[in-house]
């Protein structure tokens, strides 16, 4: 008995307090006798600190204190050193923070900071990643919790045999998140209790953290979440700012307000490594893949494992006999990489799709069939059906909306000028998780009902998208419904993040409406004189669900232009079609769909983190220098999705559609690049230097 | 950050008068360059006496054809200008290609001129820059070097003068009007700034406390043809990887009189003579302007990571100059 909230193309909750900036963020709540933290980086990149001389940065008008190893409060060692902050001489990574500087004002901790005085013993290090490392090695899973490698049939074999053959090595960069709002927290210790306001994916889970660190039972923790400016992976766990704002509040007494800088934010809170990728495919005459190989080389740091999972995507993605994929790591001298849109995935799709591309070329079919005719409807993974794979659904779409048909597949064939014109594609695939949450719902006596959930809104609509699966689930209209979210006291969530936000969320807040109408219905009498609650946790109903091949999918189609004299890259036009289960909010989905593929536009033409060996860190550490793309580079950006009903997903039968935009995205443009212009460059970013001079190739 | 005082001159008089007697002062233009830099603590002035204020916001046109342009205009309303966009087509075009609206809104024509440079090292007072902290060495020699020069660097700086606007204005024989303590000077612009040698703290010929009252912009009737390309990472709001200036006067083909200047490729914008001498006086063809760019670009020594700089650098002077041929 729907009332049909669901899928309609509500504006956000919130959308007013943002563009008129009365939305809080988490340094910007009103605090009274509030004081300002400044972290101070390490100034090595492998070492120990010998002396810590803060006579100076105390001298210095406005500065309260200084926190470093030998001050600050102590903290449970937990399973994540890089919070693990303040507490010991060793130095594991440039950028590592060392010290904070409470003040007054933001300026004063700010100058108070450039005068803590540090002296280090160091040591070599090593922080360039290379397929030749001595240090390479095989971790015992990647990320989450998958196999490190995977082996079906006999690769070797079936790709000597095979007629035609594509082996290529395609290498990224670093990449960092770069939220818009930085990682922030104001914290308050008040009689034991900790309250912080954090810009945060997961308040529930920050809370657990900060209670494990400082050893309070988590009661005593209230984490704040309420507005959130983008985490893109990069604020899933509790990251530094939360510690040590937390730190040095307790240091001082005092609330502390404390924010990184954009400077601060490449590599401590986490980033994408860089990766090396080797694919070999082996196909017959008519393109039919009997051979898949992917190998990927990733980097993690010295102080905890991270193993971004690269080739997952190739287990399920096409179909073979002959299949392996495998990972490695180096554990290098530099800050532990972490979540970022789609981990692996997102770079993962970028090798296997450009590598499609040039099988493609290869045996000579058009990349749309080829992808088509290894279309593959029973998980090669795991060898059960696909719960739904409307992967050839989206091509087909896709090709007939961007006008695929007509298209010459000769290389540098068509020209407008001085513009060489290209067209690419690429398949997208991410796989429809959910994970426990818990919500109540309560009926109050004006006819009004309330939803409370720990979800997180970090800019996606996800408020606004749960209010209206609240109405439904109510069978009312969501005009009377409240919805509150973002704030640990609320029932425990999952996380914002794995694309499974909503999926997770819904179940649970779709769970609590039913059990309210049913308690309502049993409730003697016909109006409840007061409020009726009820509360409930999906932990056994998730739990339970069998284990099965959920996986969203899409197709991305781009059109390049490149100047064939100075090699410059623009895009006319970017179209995706995705099939991801029920679409919640149209308006929301659309930003969702195409934030995502920008992004992957910026990874194939823009982002590039530019470490220095010898200062071991990213010397382009702000958004002058790390570019991002900006809305000239690209005059058309069009996302559409199919509708697909699955019933094995989860109540509301969403997949999720916070990641898939950008997989498959920058394969698509590094093929579209090809097409154009012949040049097949491997290692991203595509920019002038790999480009320039192409006239004279002619 | 530190703490620094502020202070709004009466006259140009007053604002050198301060600044002549006050070692550490800065004047403040929009700011957009300083105060970032003062944020990150690579400039730490403690008095900034702003210059906003002053009567240096107008743009004259002159008896003899040319255009006077106060120090404090700014780059938004140069590039509007009716006589600008109608004269000098170049300096328009240099301006709409530098940073954002909302920087070139508060941006002003003297505060663009002594930009500093974007070499990353030298905005992070944790490494090596002999621009920032003589002495300390050049991390960007042998680092990551793929925005810095090509031309005429020395082992103690390979950095790039970043300003667009600069570059149009070294192909236009602009003359800089400054202030002095001990009066007033005109310098051309391509005298304004210097070779990084063995002092790349010192980026001008101007004595210290010295203000940049306004340019002088002489009568050039061949700049309305002229143009300016700029070629960068991104479509918008990047500073150039490549850049080029050019005035074009052709008589029956026969090339009469060029004005061209290159940016991104040295420690100041960098006016092509040699370049231009190649095509006085020669049948124009487009050979003849990848020749010429050959004999200006033949000293070029690229860094591990710009060497792209130097055919790029060629192929925007023979686009350019082509086009204005057939324009
Ligand atoms: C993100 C970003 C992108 C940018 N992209 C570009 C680009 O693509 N191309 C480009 O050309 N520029 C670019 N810029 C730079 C921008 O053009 C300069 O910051 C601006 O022109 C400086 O002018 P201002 O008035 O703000 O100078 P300020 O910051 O006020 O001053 C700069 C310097 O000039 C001095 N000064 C100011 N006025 C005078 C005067 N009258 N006499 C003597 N000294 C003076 C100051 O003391 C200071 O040292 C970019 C800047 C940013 C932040
Ligand atoms: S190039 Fe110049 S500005 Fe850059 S680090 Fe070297 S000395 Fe400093």
């Amino acid at each position: 008995m729907s009332t049909g909230a669901v899928g309609r193309a509500y504006p956000r909750l919130e959308g007013r307090e943002k563009v008129t900036g009365t939305a809080r963020y988490a340094v910007e709540y009103p605090v009274d006798g509030v004081t300002y933290g400044w972290a101070v980086p390490s100034a090595v990149v492998r070492g120990r600190i010998t002396r810590v001389d803060t006579a100076e940065a105390l001298a210095s008008p406005g500065v309260l204190a200084v926190l470093h190893h030998g001050n600050a409060p102590r903290l449970a060692p937990g399973p994540q050193p890089e919070v693990w902050l303040l507490q010991e001489p060793a130095v594991h990574y440039r950028g590592q923070f060392v010290a904070v500087v409470v003040a007054t004002s933001l300026e004063a901790a700010r100058e108070g900071a450039r005068l803590v005085r540090i002296d280090y013993d160091t040591g070599p290090h090593s922080t360039v990643l290379a397929a030749d490392h001595p240090g390479l090695y095989r971790p015992d899973k990647v990320n989450p919790n998958y196999p490190t490698d995977t082996a079906e049939g006999d690769f070797d074999a079936g790709y000597a045999a095979a007629p035609v053959r594509v082996d290529a090595t395609y290498r990224t960069p670093a990449y960092h998140n770069n939220p818009m709002e930085p990682h922030a927290t104001t914290a308050h210790w008040r009689d034991g209790r900790l309250l912080v306001h954090d810009s945060t994916q997961g308040a529930s889970l920050v809370r657990a953290t900060l209670a494990e660190l400082f050893e309070v039972p988590p009661e005593s923790v209230r984490v704040i979440a309420e507005h959130v400016g983008g985490g893109f992976g990069s604020k899933g766990y509790a990251k530094a700012s939360v510690v040590l704002a937390a730190l040095a509040a307790r240091h001082v007494d005092r609330p502390v307000r404390l924010a990184l800088t954009r400077q601060q934010l490449f590599g401590p809170v986490g980033y994408r490594t860089p990766i090396i990728q080797r694919v070999r495919l082996a196909a017959d005459a008519d393109g039919r893949l009997t051979a898949i190989c992917h190998d990927a080389i990733s980097q993690t740091s010295t102080i905890r494992e991270f193993a971004e999972q690269t080739a997952v995507y190739t287990r399920s993605m096409y179909a073979a006999p002959h299949r392996r994929t495998t990972h490695r790591l180096v554990r290098l001298d530099v800050p532990t990489p972490f979540w970022m849109r789609a981990p692996g995935e997102c770079p993962g799709a970028y090798a296997l799709e450009s590598a499609m591309d040039e099988l493609a070329t290869a045996v000579g079919i058009d990349p749309v069939e080829l992808r088509i005719r290894n279309d593959a409807q029973v998980d090669p993974d795991q060898g059960r059906p696909f719960t739904s794979r409307n992967l050839v659904a989206c091509l087909r779409d896709g090709a007939q909306r961007f006008g695929w048909a007509d298209r010459d597949p000769t290389p540098r064939a068509r020209r407008d000028g001085r513009w060489l014109i290209g067209t690419g594609v690429a398949g997208s695939s991410y796989p429809a998780r959910a994970r426990p949450s818990s919500a109540t719902a309560t009926a109050r006596p004006d006819g009004s009902f309330l939803v409370r959930i720990n979800a997180t809104d970090i800019g996606t609509g996800a408020r606004t998208a749960m209010w209206q699966v609240a109405a439904d689930a109510l069978g009312v209209p969501p005009e009377r419904v409240e919805i509150r979210i973002g704030d640990s006291d609320l029932p425990t969530a999952a996380v914002a993040g794995g694309s499974m936000g909503t999926a997770s969320w819904s179940w649970a807040v779709i769970r609590a409406g039913q059990a309210l109408r049913e308690k309502l219905r049993d409730l003697p009498g016909d109006e409840p004189s007061g409020e009726v609650t009820v509360e409930v946790s999906t932990d056994d109903e998730v739990g339970g669900q069998p284990t099965l091949p959920r996986y969203a999918y899409g197709a991305q189609f781009v059109e390049v232009r490149v100047d064939a004299d100075t090699g410059e890259v623009r895009l006319n036009r970017m179209l995706g079609v995705f099939a991801a289960g029920r679409i919640v909010n149209p308006t929301t989905a659309r930003s969702q769909l195409v934030g995502g593929m920008t992004m992957g536009l910026s990874m194939a033409l823009h982002e590039e983190g530019l470490l220095d060996e010898r200062y071991g860190d990213w010397v382009n550490h702000d958004l002058a220098t790390y570019h991002i793309t900006v809305c000239p580079d690209v005059e058309s950006i069009e996302a559409y999705w199919l509708d697909e009903q699955d019933d094995e997903l989860n109540p509301a039968g969403v997949k999720g559609i916070g990641e898939i935009g950008i997989v498959g995205a920058a394969a698509a443009v590094a093929n579209a690049v090809h097409h154009a212009t012949g040049v097949r460059i491997r290692e991203l970013p595509i920019r002038v230097d790999k480009l320039v001079g192409l006239s004279a190739l002619a | 950050m530190r703490a620094f005082r502020y202070h709004r001159p009466a006259d140009v008089a007053d604002a050198v008068a301060v600044l002549g007697a006050e070692p550490q002062a800065a004047y403040l233009g929009g700011g957009t360059n300083l105060v970032d830099l003062m944020k990150l603590g690579v400039q730490r002035p403690d008095l900034l006496v702003d210059v906003t204020g002053l009567p240096l916001d107008s743009v004259e046109e002159l008896p003899d054809g040319g255009l006077r342009v106060g120090a404090t205009v700014r780059n938004s309303d140069l590039a509007a200008h009716p006589v600008v966009r109608r004269d000098y087509p170049v300096l328009a075009r240099a301006l709409l290609a530098a940073a954002s609206g909302q920087l070139r809104n508060m941006a002003t024509t003297g505060g663009n001129l002594l930009q500093r440079t974007r070499c990353v090292y030298f905005q992070d007072t944790g490494k090596a820059c002999n621009k920032r902290a003589p002495g300390s060495g050049c991390a960007a020699l042998h680092g990551q070097n793929r925005d810095l020069a090509v031309l005429d660097w020395s082992e103690q700086c390979v950095a790039t003068h970043p300003s667009d606007l600069a570059v149009a204005l070294a192909a236009l024989d602009t003359v800089v009007e400054v202030h002095e303590t001990d009066g007033t000077r005109d310098i051309p612009i391509t005298a304004l700034y210097r070779s990084p040698g063995a002092h790349p703290e010192r980026e001008t010929t101007l004595a210290r406390g010295a203000l940049i009252t306004a340019i002088r912009l002489p009568p050039l009737p061949a700049a309305r043809r002229s143009t300016y390309l700029k070629v960068r990472d991104r479509a918008s709001f990047a500073f150039a990887v490549g850049s080029v200036a050019a005035v074009l006067d052709l008589d029956g083909g026969v090339v009469r009189d060029v004005r061209l200047a290159y940016g991104a490729v040295a420690h100041r914008p960098w006016r092509a003579y040699r370049a231009e001498a190649e095509l006085r006086g020669r049948m124009f063809s487009p050979e003849l302007a990848g020749r010429a760019a050959d004999v200006e670009l033949a000293e070029a020594r690229p860094l591990r990571h710009n060497g792209f700089k130097v055919p790029l650098t060629r192929a925007i002077t023979v686009r350019v100059l082509s086009e204005l041929a057939s324009s």
